[in-house]
């Protein structure tokens, strides 16, 4: 017995089942951890046979794991791609993909509120190697469209993008790429595959720091690329000879993580929706940045490809100076101070000290980051814990 | 600080050497002390460990307990209960119990020179009925394994205080999300935490949460002295599965809800035991007892005879045949050759465990895709 290929199975069944066997070495349940740095051949005929015909079989940890495997296939399952990558953290996977797909001479467009690293490596390192990297405001199609020429191979951006949660027109952007002949890759990790499916939009590579949402309990670090088998071929390829792979442990935290993926991100949706509308009510708050709130720059495009918005706030304080904002974040008895998103446990943090605080005060306004602004990244708890906390925060009514 | 938020902070303090958000697993054997004689909070982790602590103060906390002391798994949690008593006491159990649970009672407690005496804790009378002048510990389980039946917990906790008898119950089906047997009189809560605490098929282990300080020490006393510990990495994937515990156990009772409906309406099906449908006998006592739902373990029995379950049970495709429960993952299983083949055949019949009854342990999956299987695999 086991699953029907062809059945459309529920979200949950896949976040349970998808890319397992059913019936598993040693008829255990769950698949064993195989910490094998190699794999043996029974004789030379086998190692033969194995180069030959180009069997689907462990040959050296750096090329493939069982654990890699079936997590691959689950994240695929999940996102609607056929084939999946997954690598040692989402800066791993992002690497990976730019260095299998750019050479020198080539260009990539980036929106600007795309995560900060990715853009860091292309432009200062990927430089390096001749490629041209080029970055216009987030959102401006007309922007990106003018930055394309001949050399372009590549359009990349976030969405929803941290912390503004601006929302790309996933089928817009898709178009332009086609328009164009380059290819174009979504950093979806806060939409996750519940909320949004960037390749049923036309894109053509998903990537995720998988660390957060999918795996979701703050306790392992992994990126993944999503995409179809032929487009991805290069890039796993590449990926045999970097070394950027992820350990057998981590690949099946991140399966177990996976299977209540659903239930979580159902949880997340309503604490976010719940906490960004508390918030926006709150007279200590000027701004709330989340695109389920009807105030929400990118609200109506949002509505239109998102099924929820995620749990990832930024919100502003009125009246509040970068100490008087750090008060808020410090009385707060819930959420802990931390970087990272995406877990069971709710973070909180203030970007202007967290992210930027070795930056002269124009440069990180030039960034859109605040002295007055808040990050909070909501986990799993009940939903009026977090709102008493946060409440109490902001008034500072604490015993 | 209510259930959910519980169970993801407390017993999860950030670590203070490290910040790390979530504790670190201490795999070591041993703790190295500042002088002889002078101990530190931690030495030999048979006695004690970090993240077998973490785990322990979660689920005090979820159970409403003092303390929670960790085990290797289930069946080793309920024998250090048994190991309180002496050669001559007498211990009365329900009859809807685990089959694991009357091996220990009737196959090796019993070397001990202890007896017992089963009664239907479905009518509480029966527990009375069966309390003797040396009876030192009642045993309960709610809802039952595998005929779900459900005790009246207040009622029997009430028994026993009269009597003056230690009293525990297995939880195991029930989960702290649903009841909390601790806030009913209930002296000793036990666990598989192989289970829905764990959740995830991948970590065995059993737990005893009590609300008495001097209870806890002198089950401490014999966990200690007998070494039956849950171990560190089992520690921290249970930790792990009770963050999502309350998500799980509610979405999974749900979907075991609307399974329980589509098979009692079914005309292949004879009969279904499932607490949440007003057809079952404890029902009333269950919506009482149970908050938030029935629970995700059902069982049933079809029109047809024991080659037709066989043929049923070895037919799903979602359900995968095996024993244990509380997991992502479905399961089917019949207890008469499986879960309760360790009853006494005549035992079993005559408690109501037919050969063809089939148990369900309903997983996190879509519960469209479930009936789907179940509605396939009734044709078989």
């Amino acid at each position: 017995m086991g699953l029907d290929t062809d059945k459309p199975y529920g979200d949950s069944t896949l976040a349970v089942h998808g890319g397992e066997a059913h019936q598993k070495a040693q008829n255990s349940i769950t698949d064993p951890v195989v910490m094998a740095s190699t794999y043996t051949f029974s004789d030379t005929q086998a190692v033969i046979d194995y180069i030959e015909q180009k069997q689907a079989r462990g040959e050296y940890g750096r090329y493939g794991n069982p654990n890699e495997s079936v997590v691959e296939k689950k994240l695929a399952q999940l996102e609607g791609g056929q084939d999946a990558i997954v690598y040692a953290s989402g800066m791993a996977a992002i690497v990976g993909v730019v260095m299998a797909k750019l050479s020198a001479g080539d260009e990539v467009v980036f929106f600007d509120e795309c995560y900060h690293r990715s853009r860091e490596f292309c432009a200062k390192h990927m430089s390096r190697f001749g490629v041209v990297t080029r970055q216009v405001e987030a959102c401006n199609y007309e922007a990106m469209e003018a930055a394309i020429n001949k050399n372009t191979k590549l359009l990349v951006s976030e969405s929803p993008t941290n912390p503004h949660l601006s929302v790309v027109d996933m089928e817009r952007f898709a178009a332009i790429g086609k328009r164009h002949n380059v290819e174009t890759l979504i950093d979806a990790t806060l939409a996750t595959p519940y909320n949004c499916r960037p390749l049923e939009f036309g894109v053509d590579y998903v990537l995720h720091s998988a660390t957060k949402y999918l795996a979701g309990h703050n306790d392992l670090l992994a990126g993944v690329i999503i995409g179809n088998t032929e487009k991805l071929e290069d890039i796993r390829y590449l990926r045999g000879i970097l070394g950027s792979i992820n350990s057998a442990h981590n690949c099946y935290l991140l399966q177990r993580g996976l299977k209540t993926f659903d239930v979580r991100m159902e949880r997340h949706n309503h604490n976010g929706q719940s906490i960004a509308e508390f918030l926006e009510a709150h007279p200590r708050v000027e701004k709330v940045y989340y695109p389920g709130l009807a105030s929400h720059r990118y609200h109506d495009i949002a509505k239109a490809q998102m099924r929820g918005f995620g749990s990832l706030i930024t919100f502003e304080l009125r009246d509040a100076d970068w100490r008087a904002t750090a008060d808020v974040v410090d009385r707060c008895r819930i959420p802990k101070i931390g970087p990272s998103l995406g877990g069971v446990e709710s973070l909180i943090e203030q970007p202007m000290v967290m992210s930027y605080y070795e930056l002269p005060a124009e440069e990180r306004a030039s960034y859109g980051i605040r002295d007055n602004m808040v990050r909070m990244a909501v986990g799993i708890e009940n939903t009026q814990d977090l709102i008493d906390d946060l409440k109490q925060a902001l008034e500072g009514t604490a015993s | 600080m209510k259930f959910r938020t519980k169970a993801i902070h407390i017993g999860n303090q950030r670590c203070r050497l490290t910040g790390a958000v979530v504790p670190p697993i201490h795999l070591a054997s041993t703790y190295v002390q500042e002088s002889p004689g002078v101990w530190g909070d931690y030495d030999y982790s048979r006695s004690g460990n970090p993240t077998r602590d973490n785990m322990e103060t979660t689920l005090a906390a979820l159970e409403n307990g003092v303390d929670a002391l960790a085990f290797s798994s289930g069946m080793a949690a309920t024998h250090c209960v048994t190991m309180m008593l002496n050669a001559g006491d007498h211990i009365v159990a329900g009859t809807d119990i685990y089959g694991g649970t009357y091996r220990l009672l009737h196959k090796i407690s019993n070397r001990a020179g202890i007896t017992v005496t089963l009664a239907d804790a479905g009518n509480p009378e029966n527990l009375q009925a069966a309390i003797q002048p040396n009876t030192k510990l009642i045993w309960i389980e709610s809802p039952g394994n595998p005929l779900l039946s459900i005790t009246d917990i207040s009622l029997c906790a009430e028994i026993a205080a009269d009597a003056g008898i230690l009293i525990g119950i297995d939880n195991t089906f029930a989960t702290p999300v649903l009841t909390r047997p601790l806030d009913l009189g209930i002296d000793i809560v036990m666990h598989s935490a192989t289970k829905y605490l764990g959740g995830h098929s991948d970590a065995l282990g059993g737990a005893l949460v009590v609300k008495d300080t001097e209870l806890r020490e002198q089950l401490y006393f014999i966990q200690n002295a007998t070494g039956n510990c849950m171990s560190p990495l089992d520690s921290f994937l249970i930790s792990r599965g009770m963050k999502t515990l309350d998500l799980r156990v509610k979405a999974q009772s749900e979907s075991a809800l609307a399974i329980a409906e589509f098979l009692e309406a079914d005309p292949r099906v004879s009969r279904v035991l499932y607490p949440g449908l007003p057809s079952f006998e404890g029902h009333q006592l269950a919506k009482q007892q149970m908050h938030g739902g029935f629970g995700a373990m059902l069982s049933f029995e079809l029109a047809g005879d024991f080659e037709k379950a066989n043929r049923v049970t070895a037919s799903t495709k979602l359900f995968q045949l095996a024993v244990s429960l509380g997991a992502v993952e479905s399961l089917i299983e019949q207890p008469a050759s499986m879960s309760h083949a360790s009853y006494d055949r005549d035992d079993r019949l005559a408690h109501g465990i037919k050969d063809e009854l089939i148990r369900l342990s309903v997983g996190l999956e879509d519960p469209t895709d479930l009936i789907a299987d179940l509605d396939q695999a009734l044709n078989g």
